[in-house]
């Protein structure tokens, strides 16, 4: 890029390990520039989940990596996602959020097209030469789409490659989330539209750092304690355990490949997925055991425990937020500028819960998470003063070298933010960051 | 003229007698919800927060829907806010706290509350709607909060109580206001 620097953003340095991030990306609009062209329009990008469009003629609208776009389930069940702008001249042919359609005129000159994107109606079409064809003004469509267990992605790189390679180990991190529910996952009524004034990757560290939850989340882990959860030691555990057995609190972290990480961990609060706390109330414990039975019934006691037991905090790259926590959150973001990102959180829910379920899950969502939780509101305070900090430029570094040198990197280790920064560097700059070193 | 007035005086006079022979009540008035929302928005802006649960039932709710689920329910849509009192406690308690860190500093608040209506009047309770623009002030930004309070009121020994309070939001989004972290 004409007079940006890409030489050492990251530095990588192994022997001595030390991990380093220059505070420049995260202020400097050029990079952001950079970022958009090299990251967004190559990356899969999750758009939309499949539960949000039962029905044919279904369809959402929001804006994905910053364009409006709609996703749509055809009459003939496809789904299918069309850029929302009219190909005569821009205007926005579909202007609600949400609903249920046969076809998108546009309001301007009132073309119209189709589920597919086709253009089929045209208004007083015999003005036109007869080089005016309706098939090149078709609606823009991403260059692939692709959909992996109801999450639906898109990707402006007509090269990329499948969407299961892309996902890489991540996969199975998103099967433990999904292997929830018999009865599939559906996206919960409810969207928390939020924003931050911060730069967006410090959203991507934030989501899976285990590190600060003792010290940022004090109040959260206070009212656990006052719901009569024991978390003593569990916030911050020394010791990496097998999560299979379940014996012990432990946690890992682990790097999923293509920029992919997770944090695993047992979970020191209740789950809506049957792993009781006393906060859910003796009248919930035998349909919540109940629950953790069947799970074992379908795959066994271990890997029951590990979906029902453990919770995790999965990042895959570049946008998109699995946690699945106190309950499951699907958190999506985008800059608009270098210093201000919005955010959008939705719950995610076996489709056929009990209501009563349902109600322990939506409250147990919002003891921590969402603009108005416990513990988000401290989350984006902590990074709207980082970005307040970045002006004293003269800090031109981050660390990120916790636990680098550890064999079994855990939930408090920077493992997970490390892989991140890895991919987004090779992303940029074309190569790694790997043997760089830090200035004596 | 003077006479038809006066007959109307007295006929007012012998229904208000009628209906404190028969003891209901006297209905809330207007006049009174307002005066006890301007009082509980002051508590609020002052953060005196411990007083302001003095005004909540033992039963209270605080609800903010998302921005795009208005009239939606808790038990089926993902609200913002979905306090029980006992969270509603813990929230003040943690607001009174030491590391309730997106308040602290505290944000400075200011509350206009306006258009008070009673929606539904049945003597010992009310159901009232009011107008609200909360400014909320701090690192020099001003983030507006605007909308539409719901609330349930129920009359205890004589004073108002909140059963129900519900924060509707008309923005589109929290953006660029990012967090409910006070009580709106």
């Amino acid at each position: 890029m004409d007079g940006v620097s890409l030489h050492r953003l990251v530095i990588d340095d192994e022997a001595r390990g030390l991990f380093r991030v220059n505070r420049r990306i995260f202020t400097e609009p050029e990079y952001l520039e950079i970022e958009r062209r090299r990251i967004f329009e190559t990356c899969w990008i999750y758009a939309a989940h499949e539960s949000e469009l039962p029905r044919p003629g279904d369809f959402v609208s929001r804006r994905v990596a910053g364009r409006p776009v709609i996703a749509i389930r055809g009459d003939d069940g496809a789904v299918r996602v069309l850029l929302n702008t009219c190909t005569h001249r821009g205007a926005l042919v579909c202007r609600e959020d949400r609903g249920n359609a046969k076809s998108f005129q546009c309001p301007y000159h009132a073309w119209t097209f189709s589920q597919r994107g086709e253009l089929i109606g045209v208004p007083g079409e015999e003005s036109y030469s007869p080089a005016f064809d309706r098939k090149e003004l078709t609606l823009g469509q991403p260059a692939r789409v692709d959909t992996y267990r109801g999450f639906i992605f898109i990707n402006f790189n007509r090269d990329a490659g499948e969407l299961t390679d892309y996902l890489a180990g991540a996969k199975e991190y998103l099967d433990l989330v999904c292997d929830q529910s018999e009865t599939g996952m559906k996206v919960s009524q409810g969207l928390q539209a939020y924003s931050i004034r911060a730069n967006w990757k410090l959203l991507v560290e934030n989501s899976y750092d285990g590190y600060h939850a003792v010290s940022a989340h004090r109040r959260y882990m206070r009212f656990l304690e006052d719901t009569g959860i024991d978390i003593k030691g569990s916030m911050n555990p020394r010791q990496e355990v097998d999560l299979g057995t379940g014996a012990g609190k432990g946690s890992r972290a682990l790097d999923l490949g293509n920029g992919h990480a997770v944090i695993e961990y047992e979970s020191p609060w209740g789950r809506p997925i049957a792993y009781w706390a006393p906060s859910f109330g003796e009248s919930a414990k035998g349909r919540i055991e109940a629950a953790r039975r069947r799970l074992e019934e379908r795959f066994g006691a271990e890997r029951a425990w590990r979906i029902s037991g453990t919770s995790r905090n999965l990042g895959i790259f570049p946008n998109l937020v699995v946690n699945d926590i106190m309950a499951v959150t699907i958190r999506t973001f985008f800059p608009l500028t270098p210093d201000y990102l919005e955010v959008n959180a939705w719950s995610l829910a076996p489709a056929n819960e009990h209501p009563q379920d349902a109600a322990l899950r939506h409250d147990n969502f919002l003891t921590f998470l969402g603009p108005g939780g416990f513990a988000t509101p401290d989350d984006i305070e902590m990074l709207e003063t980082c970005q307040r900090g970045f002006a004293n430029h003269e800090v031109e570094w981050s660390d990120i070298s916790r636990g680098m040198k550890s064999a079994h990197p855990l939930m408090s280790d920077e493992l997970q933010m490390r892989a991140f920064w890895r991919r987004w560097n090779e992303l940029m700059t074309g190569s790694h960051a790997r043997g760089s070193q830090c200035a004596a | 003229m003077e006479r038809t007035n006066d007959g109307v005086a007295r006929t007012r006079l012998a229904v208000r007698c009628l209906s404190e022979m028969s003891e209901s009540p006297p209905k809330v008035t207007r006049q009174e919800v307002e005066d006890f929302l301007y009082a509980e928005a002051a508590l609020l802006d002052a953060w005196r927060l411990e007083e302001w649960l003095d005004l909540l039932t033992e039963d209270a709710r605080y609800l903010v829907p998302p921005t795009d689920t208005r009239d939606g329910d808790p038990v089926t849509s993902l609200f913002i806010v979905a306090d029980d009192i006992v969270r509603i406690r813990s929230r003040v308690k943690q607001l009174l706290g030491k590391s309730a860190w997106a308040e602290k500093p505290r944000s400075r608040t200011r509350r206009l509350i306006s258009n008070v209506r009673i929606v539904e009047n049945n003597g010992d309770s009310v159901k009232a709607a009011a107008n609200f623009a909360v400014y909320r002030m701090r690192y020099e930004l001003i983030d507006t909060y605007v909308g539409c309070y719901e609330y349930e009121l129920i009359v205890r020994s004589g004073k108002l109580k909140i059963r129900e309070r519900k924060a509707i939001l008309d923005l589109e989004a929290l953006r660029p206001h990012g967090k409910i972290s006070f009580i709106l």
